[in-house]
C-alpha cells in the first residue's frame, strides 16, 4: 500500500492525513500547536506512523498553513501549498461542483468562490480575528461552557439576543453587558453565533456572491450554532465534510499526490525525522537598510534551509546528497 | 539651506539631481525602513494613512542629518494628502525641529504661487539654469521608469531568484551616478544590458498581473512590502498602472497648464460605466485601470491601498462589480505599519496561483 502524508500547521492547531492512491482518508490527526510547530509535527508523524498498517510506504508528503515551510523543511516535502489552494482543492475532490468555501480556523477566516472547479475569487480577514476559532474558544471558557457544547446551546435558544460582532472586543464587552441585563446563557450564545456569521459576511465576504453548494470547514465547523447562523444569513443549506477540522490536510496530501506523480519521486526524509534533533536560529542581517530577520533550521547540527532574506543572498543551502528517495 | 524630500519609489534619483544641479545642498533621507517608520508612526496621529508617517520618518531623519527645508508636494481634492503638509508642518514644529516646509502643489488658475516658491528654492540662479535643471532630472526620471518596467519583465524569467533585484539596483546606481544628459543616457542602456544579460528560464510564460490603486503604496517598496519583487519571484509578471514620470507629468505641473493627458482620458472613459467623477486621490483611476487591464487580457489585478484611504474605499466597493463583469479575478490589499508580511505572502501566493490554474482550466476549454 501506498499513501500521500498532508500536512496542515496552522497558528492554533497541526493536522495531519494520509490519503491512499484512490484519494481516500486513511488515518488523520488534529493536535493543538501550543507554539511548538516542530514538536507538533514530529509528534504528528509518530501518531500516523502508528496508525498506518505495516509496510506502508510513503510516495508524496506536501505542507500547508503558516507553518508550510518549515514543516516542508522538516519532512522533506515535495509540494509547499498555501491554504487557500488547498482548502479548495480538498473541497473540489469532494463536491465536484462547489461554489463556495467558507473555512474558519483558530486565527483566520478565508471565504473561497469557484467556478468550473478552478477558484475564482478569495477572501480572507484582514485587519480582525472576531469570530475566528480562538475568539469563540475564549469565549466559551468566560461563559464557562465547553466549547464542544456550545453549539448544541445556541441551538436551543428561541429568542437570540443582538450582540455587536464588529470586532472581538466590543462583541466581548457586548456580551458582559447583555449578561449583566439577565439575559439567559443559551439566547447570548446563539446571539454570538450569529453577530460572528454577521461579521464573517459583511467583511470577508464583502462583495462576493455566496452561491451553493456551500461547504463550511475548518475548526469552527464543528459548531452547530455557527452552522446554523450561517444557513439563517444565506438562506441555503450549508454543507459540513466530514473531515472539516483536517480538509487542509487532505488537499495538501492531494497537493503532494499531484506533485509526487509528476516527479515520480519523492524528497520524503522518511518516518524517521521524528527521532531526529532539529533546531532553529534567528539572527538579523545588517548588510543594509532592509535587516531582514534570518531563520536557520538546522538537522542534527546540519544546516538545511534558511529563509526571511529579501534579496534571497541567506537562501542558498548546499544540497544535501543523503535525501532518500522514497520512504520508510 | 539644506533641503530635503520624502522618498517614493525612485523618486530621490531624478530629484536629488534636479536639486543638485540648482546648486542646493541635498540631504536624502536614508531609504524608509522600519527604523524611520518608528519615528513616524510615534509622532503621527493613529489614524493618519500609511504615506503620512512614512514621510514623517523621512522627514525626521533627513533632520538628524542636518536638513532644514523640506520640499513636500500638495494636493487638492477630497483626498487627506494635500492637508499632509499642513499636518507634518504641524508635528515637526511641535517637536521643536527647525524645517521649513515648501509646499509645492497645482495652483488653482495662476501659476504665480507655485512659480514663486520655486523661485524660493532656486534663488538668483537664471532660467536658463533651473531649465537646465529640469531637463536632465526628466531625463532620470524616463531612465529609472525604463529600468523598473524592465525589471517587471525579466524577474518572473529570472534563472536564479534575486539576480534581478541586484541588476536593477546596479541599473538604478547608475543611473543616479550619472552627472548630465549624456551620461544618464549611457546608464540606462548599461543598465538595461545588465537586465537583459541576466540568465532565463526558458519556456516560461508567467501570469501577467495588473497593478492599481493609491498612488504612494504603488511606488514605494517598502510601504507595499517589495510586492513586486515577490510577485515576481513567484513568476508573475507585473505591469503597474502608474509610473513616477506619469506622476509628474499630470500631478504636479501640468495639470495646472490644463495639459490633460490622453491616457487620463482614457482611464476615465474606461471607468465610466461603474464611477463617473473624481472621488480624489486615485480612485477613478483603480477602476478605469482595472477595466483596461482586462481589456487586454491580463490575468488578474492587484488592487494597493493605505488602511483608511477613502478615494480607494470608494474603488473597492465597485471593484467586485468589474471583476465579475469583466471576468478579471481582483485582490485588494490594504496596508500599514500593522500589516504582518507572513499574511500577505499568503494571499500573493494564493492569488498567482488561482491565476495560473485558471489559465490552465481556460486554456482546455477551447
Amino acid at each position: 500500500m501506498e499513501v500521500f502524508l498532508g500536512i496542515d500547521v496552522g497558528s492554533v492547531s497541526t493536522k495531519m492525513t494520509a490519503i491512499d492512491r484512490q484519494k481516500r482518508v486513511v488515518t488523520s490527526t488534529y493536535m493543538m500547536t501550543m507554539g511548538q510547530p516542530v514538536k507538533m509535527i514530529r509528534e504528528g508523524l509518530r501518531r500516523i506512523r502508528a496508525e498506518l498498517p505495516e509496510g506502508v510506504r510513503v510516495s508524496g508528503v506536501g505542507t500547508t498553513g503558516s507553518g508550510r515551510q518549515l514543516a516542508g523543511v522538516l519532512v522533506g516535502a515535495d509540494s509547499v501549498k498555501n491554504e487557500i489552494t488547498a482548502h479548495a482543492v480538498a473541497a473540489l475532490e469532494l463536491v465536484p461542483a462547489v461554489q463556495t468555501i467558507l473555512e474558519i480556523g483558530g486565527q483566520d477566516s478565508k471565504i473561497i468562490l469557484l467556478n468550473d472547479g478552478v477558484v475564482v475569487d478569495f477572501a480572507m480577514n484582514t485587519v480582525c480575528a472576531a469570530g475566528t476559532g480562538s475568539f469563540l474558544d475564549r469565549q466559551a471558557a468566560r461563559l464557562n461552557i465547553p466549547i464542544e457544547s456550545f453549539g448544541a446551546l445556541a441551538l436551543e435558544s428561541r429568542n437570540p439576543v443582538r450582540i455587536a460582532g464588529r470586532c472581538a472586543v466590543f462583541a466581548e464587552s457586548d456580551m458582559i453587558h447583555k449578561q449583566q441585563m439577565g439575559h439567559e446563557t443559551k439566547d447570548i450564545v446563539r446571539g454570538l453565533c450569529q453577530a460572528l456569521v454577521r461579521n464573517f459576511l459583511n467583511n470577508v465576504a464583502k462583495g462576493k456572491d455566496i452561491r451553493p453548494p456551500v461547504l463550511f470547514q475548518g475548526g469552527v465547523a464543528s459548531n452547530v450554532g455557527m452552522k446554523r447562523a450561517f444557513e439563517e444569513a444565506l438562506g441555503f443549506e450549508v454543507t459540513i465534510p466530514e473531515q472539516h477540522r483536517v480538509m487542509g490536510a487532505v488537499g495538501a496530501a492531494l497537493l503532494a499526490m499531484e506533485a509526487a506523480l509528476k516527479t515520480k519521486t519523492t524528497n520524503f526524509r522518511g518516518f524517521g525525522v521524528a527521532d531526529l534533533d532539529f533546531s532553529t536560529r534567528t539572527f538579523e542581517c545588517h548588510d543594509c537598510a532592509n535587516n531582514c530577520e534570518i531563520v536557520e533550521i538546522s538537522m542534527e547540527k546540519t544546516l538545511v534551509a534558511r529563509w526571511g532574506s529579501r534579496c534571497g543572498k541567506w537562501d542558498y543551502v548546499e544540497p544535501r546528497e543523503d535525501r532518500a528517495a522514497g520512504g520508510d | 539651506m539644506k533641503v530635503t524630500f520624502p522618498h517614493m519609489g525612485n523618486l530621490y534619483i531624478p530629484v536629488r539631481a534636479i536639486l543638485q544641479e540648482l546648486g542646493l545642498e541635498v540631504v536624502v533621507p536614508p531609504l524608509p525602513s522600519k527604523n524611520s517608520l518608528n519615528f513616524g508612526v510615534k509622532h503621527s496621529p493613529e489614524f493618519a494613512c500609511f504615506p503620512l508617517k512614512v514621510n514623517l520618518g523621512d522627514f525626521i531623519e533627513a533632520h538628524h542629518r542636518g536638513a532644514d527645508t523640506v520640499i513636500m508636494a500638495g494636493g487638492i481634492g477630497p483626498c487627506r494628502f494635500g492637508y499632509y503638509a499642513e499636518v507634518q508642518r504641524e508635528i515637526l514644529r511641535d517637536l521643536g525641529y527647525e524645517l521649513e516646509m515648501v509646499v509645492l502643489e497645482p495652483p488653482r488658475g495662476h501659476l504665480g504661487e507655485l512659480l514663486e516658491k520655486i523661485r524660493r528654492l532656486t534663488g538668483k540662479r537664471s532660467l536658463r539654469q533651473v531649465w537646465a535643471a529640469l531637463q536632465l532630472g526628466w531625463e532620470k526620471f524616463l531612465a529609472v521608469d525604463e529600468v523598473e518596467r524592465l525589471s517587471h519583465r525579466v524577474r518572473p524569467r529570472e534563472g536564479r531568484r534575486g539576480s534581478t533585484t541586484a541588476a536593477y539596483r546596479q541599473a538604478l546606481a547608475l543611473i543616479d551616478q550619472a552627472g548630465d544628459i549624456q551620461e544618464t543616457r549611457s546608464a540606462l542602456a548599461r543598465g538595461e544590458e545588465i537586465l537583459n544579460n541576466i540568465p532565463r528560464k526558458s519556456g516560461v510564460s508567467p501570469v501577467r498581473i495588473g497593478l492599481v490603486g493609491e498612488i504612494f503604496m504603488l511606488l514605494e517598496p517598502f510601504a507595499n512590502l517589495h510586492l513586486e519583487e515577490a510577485l515576481g519571484e513567484l513568476g508573475a509578471e507585473v505591469e503597474r498602472s502608474l509610473y513616477l514620470s506619469d506622476w509628474i507629468k499630470t500631478h504636479l505641473f501640468l495639470d495646472a497648464l490644463r495639459w490633460k493627458k490622453k491616457k487620463e482620458s482614457r482611464v476615465a472613459e474606461a471607468a465610466a460605466p461603474y464611477l463617473r467623477h473624481f472621488v480624489g486621490g486615485d480612485g477613478l483611476d483603480s477602476v478605469g485601470n482595472t477595466v483596461l487591464y482586462a481589456q487586454q487580457g491580463f490575468d488578474g489585478v492587484i488592487q494597493l491601498m493605505p488602511f483608511t484611504c477613502m478615494p480607494e474605499i470608494v474603488a473597492q466597493s465597485i471593484l467586485p462589480r468589474v471583476s465579475q463583469e469583466k471576468n478579471i479575478p481582483v485582490l485588494t490589499l490594504i496596508l500599514d505599519e500593522q500589516s504582518g508580511e507572513a499574511g500577505i505572502r499568503t494571499r500573493l501566493e494564493a492569488f498567482v496561483d488561482l491565476l495560473e490554474r485558471r489559465r490552465t482550466a481556460l486554456a482546455q476549454e477551447e
